[in-house]
C-alpha cells in the first residue's frame, strides 16, 4: 500500500504539514493579573512548544508538611487539603500555567514560570494564613503562674542570670522562625486598634490591677534586671503591659524584644507550659513595639478556644483607608461564621479581642464596644499594597493545614534561561552545519536526499514535541543537538551498505533495495535499545532530565520515519526520474 | 565515491590483548582517585544549597568565604563561572541548628552573606537550587535504578533479538563503557549531576548502537561465510562495518564539539562525557564485546557459531592462545 510513490509523497506530506500545524504561533488564553491587581484573561499568540523552568527562568519548589511544630493526625488528608489551598492561592497569584500538583505520598511540586519575585512566591506558598480570634485572659492567669514557671525552671537547672547562655535547637528554630514571620506576615493592626488606645489611659487602673496582687516576693518589678536578680528569670522578664506601658488590655505582656528568643524558649519547655491553667494559651505579637527608649516584643494570654476562625472567610479584599493612606485588608465571614461572630463579640462586650494569623497577634487586641456581624478588617500599617494583597489573597484561599517547608528549591532566573536558548541554537546551527557538510563531502548526491531528510527531521521532532505538549529543556536542548548527529547514522548505515551491494557488482536500483532492506535490522534493534534506556530516564529522571529523555525518545521515532520511509522515496523519486542510472551518486 | 576505510582488513582481534591493556591503564588511574577523592556529585545529589551570582564587579573570593562563615556556612566551594564576575557558591552543609531538609534557612544564610559581602544591590542571583539530603538520597536512589533497570532491560531486550550470548557480550561491553567513563568522570573531577547521569545513559545507548550494529553484521556473516573461523567472522564484519563507524562518530563528535564550545557551561559537562563516550563505545564494541562474544561462544556454543569454532584452520590467530582467552574472560 505504501509501495506506490504517490501514497507516500501523501503520508510525507501529512507529517510535514502536521508538525508545521503543530509549531505554528497560535492564540492562547492566560489568566494573568493586571497592574490593578485584578485576574482577568488575557490572549497571547506563541509557538505552542513550552519552554522548561531552566530555559525561560522559573521557579521549582518541592514541599512537605512541616511537622516540627505541630504533627498532623493525617498526613494524607492534610497534603490533600494543603494542594487545594495552594491551588487556590496560585491561581490567584498570577502566574502564566502553574503547576500544582503531588508528587508522590508526601510532597506537592509547584512550578512557576517566568516569575520575577521569588520570594514574594515563595511567602505565599509557604504562609499558612491560619487566622482566628481570641479574646484576652482577663483573670490574670500569667502573673499567677509566673512563680510555679519558675519554681520548674530552677528545678530543671536553668538559671536567670545568663541571658545569653547556650541557645536550645528550640530556640533557634523559633528565634528563626519568629524573624521569618517578622519578614514576611506584614504587620496588621486591628480595626479598632485606635478605640484601644484612645481608652488606654482611661483603662490604666484597670491596667494596674494585675501588679496589685503580686504573688509573694517574685513580685514584677519595672526594673527587669534587678528582677531577674532577685527572683525567676521568667518573673523578671515578663512584666505585665501595664506597668511598661500603661495598657489597658488583660493578658498583655511585654517582654525585652532582646530577650524574646529565649524566653520564647523557656515557656516552651513542656513542664514549664504546664504550669499554665486550664483554658489558656500564650501568643507572641507579630512585631515588636517600641515603648519609651526600648524595643519590647508583647505577649498575651488568650483563651484557648478562638470565637472564629479563617474557615468561616468568606471573602477578602486589599484597599488603601482613605484616612490613613495605609494598605488594609477588609474581609466579609460566611452566615455561619458571622452568626458566631456577632453571637461572641456580643457577650463579650467590653473585652479584648485579639486577631492572629498563623499564630501571631496582629497589632493591639481592640477592645469590644459592641457586637460586630460579618465584616471587618486588618489595618497593615506602613505594608505596601501588595503585601495587602498577597495577605488578602492567601486569607481568601484558606489556610494550611499544617505548615509546609520547602524541601527542594530550583529557580532560574529569566536571563540566565535566554542565554541558554541563545547557546543552545547556536550550538545546534553549528553542529547541524558540521554535520550537513560532512553527509554532502562524503556521500555527494544521496547526501543532499539524507540532508533533506535530516530537515525533515529536525522539523517532525519539534512537531511532534510540540503535538505531545512537551516541554523543551536545556538538556533537551542539547538531546535535539547531539540527535541531529546520531540521527544520520540510518541514513549512514543505509548508504554504507548501498555502497557495499555496489562493490559486489548489483545493479543501482537492485544496491539500493538491499541496501534499504540488510540496514533495516541495525536500525530497528539499535533504536529500540536507545529508546529502552531513555524510557529508564524519563521515569527515573527529574524535570530538566525528563525532558531530555522524551526528545531522545521523540528523536529517534523522527529518524526512523526520515532515514527508513523519507530517504527511500526521495531514493524512489531518484530513481524514478533516471531509470538508465547506471552509476549512483554515492 | 569517497569512502573512508573502504577495503579495512585490520586483524582486531589478534591485537586484543594489547586493547585490554590500554584500557586497564585507562581505568586505574581513574579508579584510585575515584578512592582516594571520590565523585564530585552535585548538589542535587548531596543536597546542600547551590546559587550561581552575576556581580557587578570582580569577586573577592575570599570575602565571599569570611562572609559565609560569619552566617555559619563552613566549607562552601565559590567557582568562577564562565565569566569573571559569575561564580557559584556550593553550601552543601546545612546551617547549623536547622533542619537541613527545610532548604530555605541555609539559603537565606548564603543570600545574607552574600548581600553583606557584595552589597544588596550588586549582584543578581542567576540560579538557585536548593535540596534537602532526603530528596538528595532519593534522587540518588532514581539515578542508581535508571542506570541498573536500563542495563537489564537492554540485556532482556537483545537476549530476545539475537540470542543470550550476544546480549551478554553487549551488556560486558557496557560495563567496560560504564566503568571508563567513570574514571574519566573521576580524572576531569566533573561534577556529577542528574545530567551528567543522563549523559552516560545517553553514552551507554550509543555504545549499545555500535555494538548490536557490528554484531547484527557478524550474525549476517556467520550464516554467510560458513567455512571461516569465528575469529575471522569477528574481523570480516568489524571490518565491514568501519566505514560506517567512522562516518556516524564524525557526524556525532561534530555535534558534540559544537555543544561542548557553543552549548555553555551548564551542558559543558554532559558534552564532554558524551565526547567521552563516543571513542570508550567504538573502542568497547571492537575490543571487549566481540573478544567477550568469541570468548562465550567457545565455552558456550550457540547454534550459528557452532560450525566456526571448530574450524581446521585458523590462519591469524592460533587456537591455543585464544582459549586462555577465554579463561580469562569468563
Amino acid at each position: 500500500m505504501l509501495s506506490s510513490l504517490r501514497s507516500r509523497l501523501i503520508v510525507i506530506a501529512l507529517l510535514t504539514f502536521g508538525s508545521i500545524y503543530f509549531l505554528f504561533p497560535r492564540t492562547v488564553e492566560l489568566r494573568v493579573r493586571g497592574p490593578d491587581g485584578v485576574m482577568h484573561d488575557d490572549t497571547v499568540t506563541r509557538v505552542p512548544l513550552k519552554r522548561g523552568l531552566d530555559l525561560q527562568g522559573g521557579m521549582h519548589l518541592a514541599l512537605e508538611l512541616d511537622q516540627s511544630k505541630q504533627v498532623s493526625a493525617d498526613p494524607k488528608r492534610d497534603l490533600d487539603l494543603a494542594l487545594t489551598v495552594l491551588r487556590k492561592r496560585i491561581d490567584e497569584f498570577g502566574v502564566e500555567e502553574p503547576l500544582v500538583q503531588k508528587a508522590g505520598d508526601s510532597r506537592i511540586v509547584v512550578e512557576l514560570a517566568g516569575i520575577t519575585e521569588p520570594a514574594r512566591a515563595k511567602a505565599i506558598v509557604q504562609r499558612s494564613a491560619f487566622l482566628e480570634f481570641r479574646i484576652t485572659n482577663k483573670t490574670n492567669a500569667l502573673d499567677k503562674t509566673l512563680p510555679a514557671m519558675d519554681r520548674t525552671l530552677r528545678s530543671l537547672g536553668i538559671k536567670g542570670d545568663t541571658g545569653k547562655g547556650k541557645p536550645s535547637a528550640v530556640e533557634q528554630l523559633l528565634g528563626r522562625d519568629s524573624a521569618k514571620k517578622a519578614d514576611t506576615t506584614a504587620k496588621a493592626d486591628s480595626a479598632k486598634a485606635d478605640t484601644s488606645r484612645r481608652t488606654g489611659a482611661a483603662a490604666a487602673k484597670t491596667g494596674a490591677k494585675p501588679g496589685a496582687k503580686p504573688p509573694g516576693k517574685d513580685s514584677v518589678s519595672a526594673d527587669s534586671a534587678r528582677a531577674t536578680d532577685i527572683g525567676g528569670v521568667l518573673a523578671g522578664l515578663i512584666q505585665p503591659a501595664a506597668q511598661v506601658a500603661g495598657s489597658a488590655t488583660p493578658g498583655e505582656y511585654a517582654v525585652p524584644e532582646t530577650a524574646f528568643p529565649r524566653v520564647d524558649s523557656l515557656i516552651n519547655i513542656p513542664a514549664v507550659a504546664r504550669q499554665l491553667p486550664r483554658g489558656v494559651v500564650l501568643r507572641w505579637a507579630a512585631s515588636p513595639i517600641s515603648l519609651g527608649a526600648q524595643s519590647y516584643r508583647l505577649l498575651y494570654a488568650l483563651d484557648d478556644r478562638p470565637i472564629v476562625t479563617g474557615s468561616n472567610l468568606e471573602d477578602a479584599q486589599a484597599t488603601i483607608d482613605q484616612l490613613t493612606q495605609g494598605a488594609i485588608v477588609t474581609f466579609q465571614l460566611d452566615r455561619a461564621g458571622g452568626r458566631k461572630f456577632s453571637d461572641e463579640t456580643g457577650r463579650h462586650v467590653g473585652d479584648y479581642m485579639a486577631i492572629l494569623l498563623d499564630g501571631r497577634v496582629q497589632g493591639r487586641p481592640p477592645v469590644i464596644q459592641s457586637r460586630i456581624g460579618r465584616n471587618g478588617q486588618i489595618t497593615l500599617g506602613n505594608k505596601s499594597l501588595q503585601e495587602a494583597q498577597d495577605l488578602a489573597l492567601t486569607l481568601k484561599a484558606g489556610a494550611l493545614p499544617i505548615p509546609l517547608k520547602i524541601v527542594e528549591e530550583r529557580q532560574v532566573g529569566a536571563t540566565l534561561g535566554s542565554d541558554s536558548i541563545r547557546d543552545g541554537i547556536t550550538a545546534g546551527i553549528v553542529g547541524t552545519a558540521l554535520v550537513i557538510l560532512i553527509m554532502l563531502v562524503f556521500y555527494r548526491m544521496s547526501g543532499v536526499l539524507a540532508v533533506a531528510a535530516l530537515a525533515l527531521y529536525i522539523l517532525f521532532t519539534l512537531g511532534g514535541l510540540s503535538m505531545i505538549d512537551a516541554t523543551l529543556t536545556l538538556p533537551g536542548l542539547a538531546g535535539i543537538v547531539l540527535s541531529v548527529g546520531i540521527a544520520v547514522d540510518a541514513n549512514v548505515l543505509i548508504f554504507e551498505r548501498i555502497r557495499e551491494e555496489l562493490l559486489h557488482g548489483k545493479t543501482v536500483r537492485l544496491a539500493v533495495d538491499e541496501g534499504f532492506k540488510h540496514a533495516m535490522n541495525a536500525i530497528v534493534d539499535s533504536n529500540v535499545s536507545t529508546v529502552l534506556t531513555a524510557l529508564f530516564l524519563f521515569q527515573f529522571g527529574t524535570g530538566p532530565v525528563k525532558g531530555f529523555a522524551v526528545t531522545l525518545i521523540m528523536g529517534i521515532i523522527a529518524s526512523m520515519i526520515t532515514a527508513v520511509f523519507v530517504t527511500r522515496t526521495f531514493f524512489m523519486i531518484w530513481l524514478q526520474r533516471r531509470p538508465t542510472m547506471s552509476t549512483l551518486s554515492i | 565515491m569517497l569512502r573512508l576505510f573502504a577495503h579495512a582488513n585490520y586483524d582486531f582481534i589478534r591485537v586484543r590483548r594489547y586493547a585490554y591493556a590500554v584500557t586497564a591503564l585507562f581505568m586505574l588511574p581513574g579508579l584510585l582517585l575515584l578512592l582516594v577523592r571520590g565523585l564530585n556529585y552535585s548538589i542535587e545529589f548531596t543536597g546542600g544549597t547551590l546559587i550561581q551570582v552575576q556581580s557587578k564587579r570582580p569577586v573577592d573570593v575570599a570575602a565571599v568565604r569570611s562572609g559565609l562563615d560569619r552566617e555559619g556556612i563552613h566549607g562552601a566551594e565559590i567557582q568562577n563561572f564562565g565569566t569573571a564576575n559569575e561564580f557559584v557558591v556550593r553550601a552543601r552543609v546545612a546551617k547549623p541548628g536547622t533542619d537541613a531538609n527545610d532548604t530555605q534557612a541555609t539559603a537565606n544564610a548564603v543570600h545574607q552573606a552574600l548581600a553583606t559581602v557584595l552589597g544588596p544591590d550588586n549582584f543578581t542571583i542567576l540560579r538557585t537550587e536548593a535540596v534537602g539530603p532526603k530528596v538528595g538520597g532519593e534522587l540518588r536512589t532514581k539515578a542508581f535504578l535508571a542506570i541498573f533497570l536500563s542495563f537489564f532491560a537492554v540485556l532482556a531486550y537483545l537476549a530476545f533479538r539475537f540470542e543470550w550470548r550476544f546480549g551478554l557480550a553487549a551488556v560486558i561491553a557496557t560495563a567496560h563503557d560504564i566503568v571508563t567513563t567513570i574514571a574519566f568522570i573521576a580524572m576531569l573531577h566533573l561534577e556529577v549531576s542528574l545530567t551528567v547521569v543522563a549523559a552516560v545513559l545517553s553514552m551507554v545507548g550509543y555504545s549499545l548502537n555500535d555494538t548490536i550494529i557490528i554484531f547484527d553484521r557478524v550474525r549476517e556473516n556467520l550464516k554467510k561465510h560458513k567455512k571461516e573461523s569465528f575469529e575471522q567472522i569477528l574481523n570480516r564484519s568489524i571490518n565491514e562495518t568501519l566505514p560506517r563507524s567512522v562516518l556516524t562518530h564524525g557526524t556525532t563528535l561534530s555535534s558534540l564539539l559544537a555543544l561542548t564550545i557553543f552549548g555553555g557551561e551548564v551542558i559543558r559537562p554532559f558534552a564532554l562525557v558524551m565526547f567521552f563516550g563516543v571513542f570508550t563505545g567504538t573502542f568497547s564494541s571492537i575490543y571487549i564485546a566481540s573478544p567477550v562474544l568469541m570468548a562465550i561462544e567457545k565455552r558456550w556454543p550457540g547454534q550459528l557459531a557452532r560450525g566456526h569454532l571448530t574450524s581446521a584452520a585458523p590462519p591469524p590467530a592460533p587456537a591455543p592462545s585464544a582459549s586462555r582467552k577465554t579463561a580469562q574472560v569468563g
